[in-house]
């Protein structure tokens, strides 16, 4: 009954907005415990075989170089889209999405090429073990860029229609928690597959 | 090729007319199936159901739909058992029974995945849904649709598995579908898909569920109630889904890898290409072993809410509880190794986890003492749902046992795979879970419907299930030890026979006790007049679930509670303050009560992911990308919708609650 009588509309939507949130970030910690068992799997079978076509003699490493840019710089413009939001600015949110997502396509678009060149040479998902888990692997992450790329699309139309109401806010900080994540994931993959993987 | 692209492998000949019994069982659920379609049209009842139940986000009818499916998925597992233990008992040296093999394989890999996945999980998720809310003070869940998704999507998965009745096959390969065997070049059937989907879908929902409830548990409890006021259950219940959230994922992984081998030829599990079978197994088993402790962790939850309620005395030690299961819950996860000892990991990994499995007994052992000194000196009232705790106790005792003799690696590679092991798990998992999900189930009944269960035929079917199953168990043990192997279709010693007759009688008791089950309900039904729970307190209870009407209304709580101490409730009746209750809800003032809406988004994007699950499982593309598409298009379709809640006004809350008065008075 206090609670009711003693805290205000605006409180009370600021509390399920916390509370929302809070489950995204659940949501991102079991996301996490996927990718931990696809970077698991990698390790395990990333073991080279005599007389077989190797990881390491595939991967340019300027081409992830320049990638890893574009996705880092696609988050860059993402934090400059939730800046906007504070300053309330709708037209400047939207640009920066729309750089994000632009971005974020050119990252998708050296991946895609990247694997199209691996499956040509020869090193296709069913050649190997170890291709079979880099493609899941650096796949999974690509996928869950191609949604962050949908997402983005679905929040620059959202953004016209409800403009920057408490819903959209919200959706946007969902939107960067999910952005940075893959960012993080990224580094690993980066790190562990391709740095690691080259050696 | 356009009939391929829709169709794909499907054709009139996936339906099993070569095998009668599955052509029976077909008829017999296409009759249930399509009788009851016709009584909902017949009685004109399908815009009840829709708008009442299919489209509801109200977490106590989510509970009871996932206990509807719980028990007529029981009813499914259960006819599995019937047939193996029945093809057992007979096929003994020249006999070879009334099952082929192919067909005997599907039976075992079914009543497992069926027992843990659709009877087991949506038996618990039901339970939670109905109690959790209302024992931490909350109108509903943290994310009401998200729950409905979550049932939705568990109810697809259990279809899709019925479905494999009906058309093609299910998996022959056991529960948990190790390859090589279940890769394609061994298992070249639909039946691995089916199972591949069917837990992917219904996995995916578990873990929403388990995030929506961690959230809930977090974020929803009323004033006052601290962590270490929370009542046992609602700790039990978060550890379990802080286990989901941690094990679920894995299951996920786990499954698209096997996808990837099946479908696009990839090699993580095949034994050539650097393919690593032994890699599977450790990682189903990492969400495995966690699996069967978010079974058992909500049944020790409602074992000490039913033992402190029936003793009429607060619960031994809670502290210790608590941190006894949070202990459990951290072990879950450095036990995996112990289902595969026989991998060859070298003592000093065997011993570790060996060693790991038996601290565990610690704990649990604490749990069972401190419900042993509640009831010491207590006031004991031995209605069914104490019943049901008081088999727990030997039963599960012994389970514990030949669980710890199962984690010394020498003993366990002789025991490995043998009936000895199947006995054991049986052991834990009836008398563990099950027997704490029917004692809950019966001690909130009355909550979900407003009337009690009848305590006669609820006792004479309880001395079936229980003597049922020592009969039916037991002789498992002996066999396992004396080399009977698990999932055997035929045997050759003869003087196997007369045990596994015995199990087969065990099996026909716990049949009975399952009809009185039924007729239980049927006759409580008739005789909700007499049982009616008119307090919404029946069990004389001590948390806040009993502190309001059976049923409660939609939004639970009237006045949001406020709580100071544990077993607040009992805390509030020893102060004589029920009377004051009634005073103050004469008197006090009503506020309008913000409500989600109903909302069939949950039930229209888990059918598009049934229809993406069976049109892979067939390789049916097209049907396949409008699945995914619809998905895809339903989720964002919901986030354009801005009507989601409703507010229940003033007048309408005080009317109910002086209705609920009245009836005290």
């Amino acid at each position: 009954m206090q609670r009711e009588t003693h805290v205000g509309v605006h409180d009370h939507h600021a509390e399920a907005d916390r509370t929302d949130v809070f489950g995204f970030w659940l949501y991102i910690m079991t996301d996490c415990i996927l990718f931990g068992c696809l970077f698991t799997t990698f390790l395990v079978l990333n073991q080279p075989m005599e007389h077989t076509l190797q990881l390491k003699n595939y991967i340019h490493l300027p081409d992830v170089l320049v990638e890893t840019f574009f996705l880092l710089a696609s988050n860059f413009t993402f934090c400059l889209a939730s800046l906007s939001i504070y300053k309330e600015k709708l037209g400047s949110v939207v640009w920066w999405l729309f750089l994000s997502f632009l971005l974020g396509a050119g990252f998708l678009y050296i991946e895609v090429n990247e694997f199209i060149h691996f499956a040509k040479e020869g090193f296709r998902w069913d050649y190997s073990a170890q291709a079979s888990s880099f493609f899941t692997l650096v796949g999974t992450h690509g996928l869950h860029v191609t949604f962050g790329l949908l997402w983005i699309l679905t929040m620059i139309v959202q953004l016209s229609f409800f403009k920057l109401n408490q819903t959209m806010k919200r959706r946007m900080t969902y939107l960067g928690l999910f952005w940075n994540f893959l960012d993080i994931v990224w580094i690993f993959v980066f790190t562990i597959v391709y740095l690691m993987g080259a050696m | 090729m356009l009939k391929n692209l829709l169709l794909g492998n499907l054709s009139v000949e996936a339906i099993p007319f070569d095998a009668p019994i599955i052509l029976g069982a077909d008829l017999f659920m296409g009759m249930i199936f399509f009788g009851v379609l016709f009584s909902i049209t017949f009685y004109k009842k399908w815009s009840y159901i829709w708008h009442e139940w299919v489209t509801s986000v109200d977490h106590k009818k989510i509970g009871i739909m996932y206990l509807i499916l719980s028990f007529v998925m029981l009813l499914r597992g259960f006819s599995d058992a019937i047939l193996m233990r029945s093809q057992q008992a007979v096929a003994a040296g020249h006999s070879a029974g009334f099952l082929p093999p192919e067909h005997y394989d599907q039976i075992f890999s079914a009543h497992g995945v069926i027992m843990i996945f659709f009877v087991a999980m949506p038996f618990m998720f039901g339970l939670i849904n109905i109690a959790l809310p209302l024992q931490i003070g909350a109108r509903d869940v943290a994310y009401p649709y998200l729950n409905s998704l979550s049932f939705w999507l568990t109810f697809v998965g259990a279809m899709l598995c019925n479905a494999s009745l009906v058309l093609g096959r299910f998996a022959e390969t056991g529960w948990l579908a190790y390859p090589t065997l279940s890769e394609l070049y061994y298992s070249p059937g639909v039946g691995v898909d089916y199972y591949i989907w069917s837990l992917q879908i219904a996995g995916v929902g578990t873990t929403l569920g388990g995030i929506n409830f961690i959230a809930t548990i977090f974020r929803m409890r009323c004033p006052g109630m601290t962590f270490f006021k929370m009542p046992i259950f609602t700790w039990s219940v978060l550890c379990a889904m802080i286990l989901v959230a941690l094990a679920f994922p894995v299951l996920t992984a786990t499954l698209a890898l096997l996808t990837l081998d099946r479908v696009f030829g990839m090699h993580f599990f095949t034994d050539f290409a650097g393919g690593n079978n032994m890699m599977y197994i450790n990682l189903i088993w990492a969400w495995g072993h966690p699996e069967v402790y978010i079974l058992i962790l909500p049944a020790f939850g409602i074992f000490s809410e039913v033992v402190a309620t029936f003793s009429q005395k607060r619960l031994f030690g809670y502290t210790t509880m608590v941190w006894a299961m949070a202990i459990i819950t951290f072990l879950s996860f450095v036990v995996w190794v112990h289902h595969f000892f026989t991998m060859g990991a070298g003592a000093d990994v065997n011993a570790f986890f060996g060693i790991a499995t038996m601290v565990i007994a610690v704990p649990t052992g604490v749990k069972v003492f401190n419900w042993l000194f509640t009831m010491y000196k207590g006031r004991i009232i031995l209605d069914t749902p104490m019943l049901w705790v008081s088999a727990f106790f030997t039963t599960f005792a012994i389970g514990g046992m030949t669980g710890v003799m199962l984690a010394i690696p020498p003993v366990d590679f002789q025991l490995h795979n043998s009936l000895f092991l199947v006995a054991h798990f049986h052991n834990v998992i009836i008398g563990g879970v099950l027997f704490g999900y029917f004692a809950g189930a019966i001690y909130w009944f009355p909550k979900m419907f407003g009337f009690k269960l009848d305590e006669k035929w609820g006792k004479w079917s309880f001395y079936f299930w229980v003597i049922g199953f020592y009969v039916a168990f037991m002789p498992l043990y002996v066999l396992g030890l004396n080399g009977g192997m698990r999932r055997l279709n035929h045997y050759e010693n003869t003087l196997y026979q007369p045990y596994f007759i015995i199990a087969a009688i065990g099996m026909v008791l716990i049949f009975i006790g399952i009809i009185m089950q039924i007729i239980q309900l049927f006759v409580s039904i008739k005789n909700r007049a007499a049982l009616r729970d008119k307090t919404g307190d029946p069990w004389n209870g001590r948390t806040l679930e009993w502190s309001v009407s059976s049923p409660p209304p939609i939004y639970n709580f009237a006045t949001v509670p406020t709580v100071s101490v544990i077993d607040q409730l009992w805390e509030n009746k020893e102060q004589h303050q029920q009377e004051s209750k009634v005073k103050l809800n004469l008197h006090s003032e009503y506020t309008p009560i913000h409500m989600p809406k109903n909302t069939a988004m949950g039930f229209i994007i888990a059918m598009f992911a049934g229809l993406t699950g069976f049109a892979i499982i067939w390789h049916m593309w097209i049907p396949g990308i409008v699945g995914f598409v619809g998905v895809l298009v339903s989720v964002i379709a919901r986030t354009f919708e801005t009507k989601i809640d409703y507010y229940i006004d003033a007048e309408t809350v005080k009317k109910t609650e002086l209705n609920y008065i009245k009836g005290i008075i």
